[in-house]
């Protein structure tokens, strides 16, 4: 009785506050999940891992009592999972094997907007670097990648403190995109602009095309930037499964058996980082400020660069497009193609906004490798 | 957080911005010739059947 009464005092005890405030930001990421639908598979694993490691000497995490370390099954899942960024990565194969490249293929000259849709990346890298270390401030550039499996790789391979911070900001913010990219995309078009009509002339693919193509960007992006090759190689492997013909059964079991499963450890090992001590700090405010500029600046890139090239086309692209560069797929083509509908309601943009998605994210792939090979 | 501000990082991490994205228009641009590349080589090869 004496233990029970020890262990809940410890709630009141100079810095207990803490873990109170840790219980209601898990509770918060739980409601986001549930009650808001907001990436539903990640936030609620996450929320659930935070209350469970801020209570006192909790029992699911390694604790150090009197010079003796007990290990705690998400610390040891950390280490087995995301410390050796094994789980970002495994998922990687489940993703490629949902995306379909066919958008792309098809019309391949889109994809210089998810190059352009990068920009957020590397303007939040200069602005982190004012208050952060250059490495550090490279992985919180990363978040603007809109895509959590490269912003925990990037982040783990460039021994970044801030791995919690960044994956609660890359993941919400991802979640919250037909939040934040309206009212940037709607800033910066006017409505003639978003009345822009863009007919789709879908052309067929040869299964060769499909077959070569995960296998010939794993040859490019591998030789530009080698440090990429782990990324682009698990998400172009996953595309093979999908594309190849013959493994109908592996690709089914990726894309859905595969990645819910690493999905439901992912969130839940990331809590287990989340300890009061380590996220309740200014560093992650300003983080999550930092991210949110990454995705505005995205978005914004994208938005601007598609401005750019109407310049010099006879042709007009509705600037929107340049919106669903940011990855983040595939909220982020369905935002254009929304606002698209939005200004006249026959103003159908999902072909090209969903092609311009899928190439966001082999861009922002490239990115992470790219920024791989500069810091690590 | 403040006490760790540094003006001089920003400008070193500067030059990273061009690097980088010119980096990433290089490497998507050469993915698009491959792909114009491929999408012509295999549409020949049907219309050759």
């Amino acid at each position: 009785m004496e233990i029970l009464y020890e262990n809940f005092l410890r709630l009141f005890e100079s810095g207990g506050w803490k873990y109170v405030v840790m219980w209601i930001i898990g509770g918060l990421l739980i409601f986001l999940a549930i009650k808001k639908d907001m990436e539903p598979t990640l936030l609620l694993p996450l929320g659930f891992g935070t209350i469970m490691v801020n209570i006192p000497l909790s029992g699911a995490i390694a604790q150090t009592v009197e010079g003796v370390t007990e290990m705690g099954p998400l610390t040891t899942l950390f280490n087995a999972g995301i410390a050796n960024e094994l789980f970002p990565l495994i998922l990687f194969i489940g993703i490629g094997a949902m995306i379909d490249f066919g958008p792309v293929l098809s019309n391949p000259k889109l994809m210089i907007f998810g190059a352009a849709a990068q920009f957020g990346i590397f303007f939040t890298f200069c602005a982190a670097a004012f208050f952060f270390d250059i490495n550090d401030a490279a992985a919180i550039g990363i978040i603007g990648a809109a895509d959590g499996p490269t912003a925990i790789v990037v982040a783990l391979k460039l021994g970044s403190k801030y791995l919690p911070a960044i994956m609660v900001a890359a993941y919400s913010y991802m979640a919250l995109v037909p939040i934040i990219q309206p009212p940037v995309i709607k800033a910066l078009t006017t409505k003639k602009e978003r009345l822009i009509r863009m007919p789709y002339k879908g052309k067929s693919i040869s299964k060769t095309t499909r077959i070569l193509f995960p296998i010939i960007i794993t040859l490019i992006a591998g030789l530009v930037a080698p440090s990429s090759v782990a990324l682009v190689g698990f998400l172009m492997f996953g595309n093979l499964i999908r594309e190849c013909g013959v493994l109908d059964s592996l690709s089914e079991t990726a894309q859905k058996v595969l990645a819910n499963l690493v999905t439901i450890f992912l969130g839940i090992t990331i809590a287990s980082q989340m300890q009061a001590d380590k996220f309740l700090q200014l560093d992650t405010l300003l983080i999550l400020g930092l991210g949110l500029v990454a995705f505005i600046i995205d978005t914004a890139g994208g938005v601007l660069f598609a401005k750019f090239l109407n310049l010099f086309m006879k042709e007009k692209l509705n600037p929107m497009i340049g919106a669903a560069g940011i990855s983040a797929f595939p909220m982020s083509g369905r935002v254009v193609h929304k606002l698209g509908l939005e200004a006249d309601n026959q103003n159908h943009l999902l072909m090209h906004s969903i092609g311009v998605n899928v190439s966001g994210q082999i861009a922002s792939v490239i990115a992470g490798g790219l920024i791989l090979s500069f810091f690590s | 957080m403040l006490d760790n501000f540094s003006v001089d990082r920003f400008f070193e991490a500067l030059p990273y911005m061009g690097k980088g994205m010119l980096g990433i228009f290089i490497v998507i641009g050469v993915i698009i010739g491959v792909i114009l590349l491929l999408n012509k080589l295999t549409t020949r090869k049907k219309s050759g059947k």
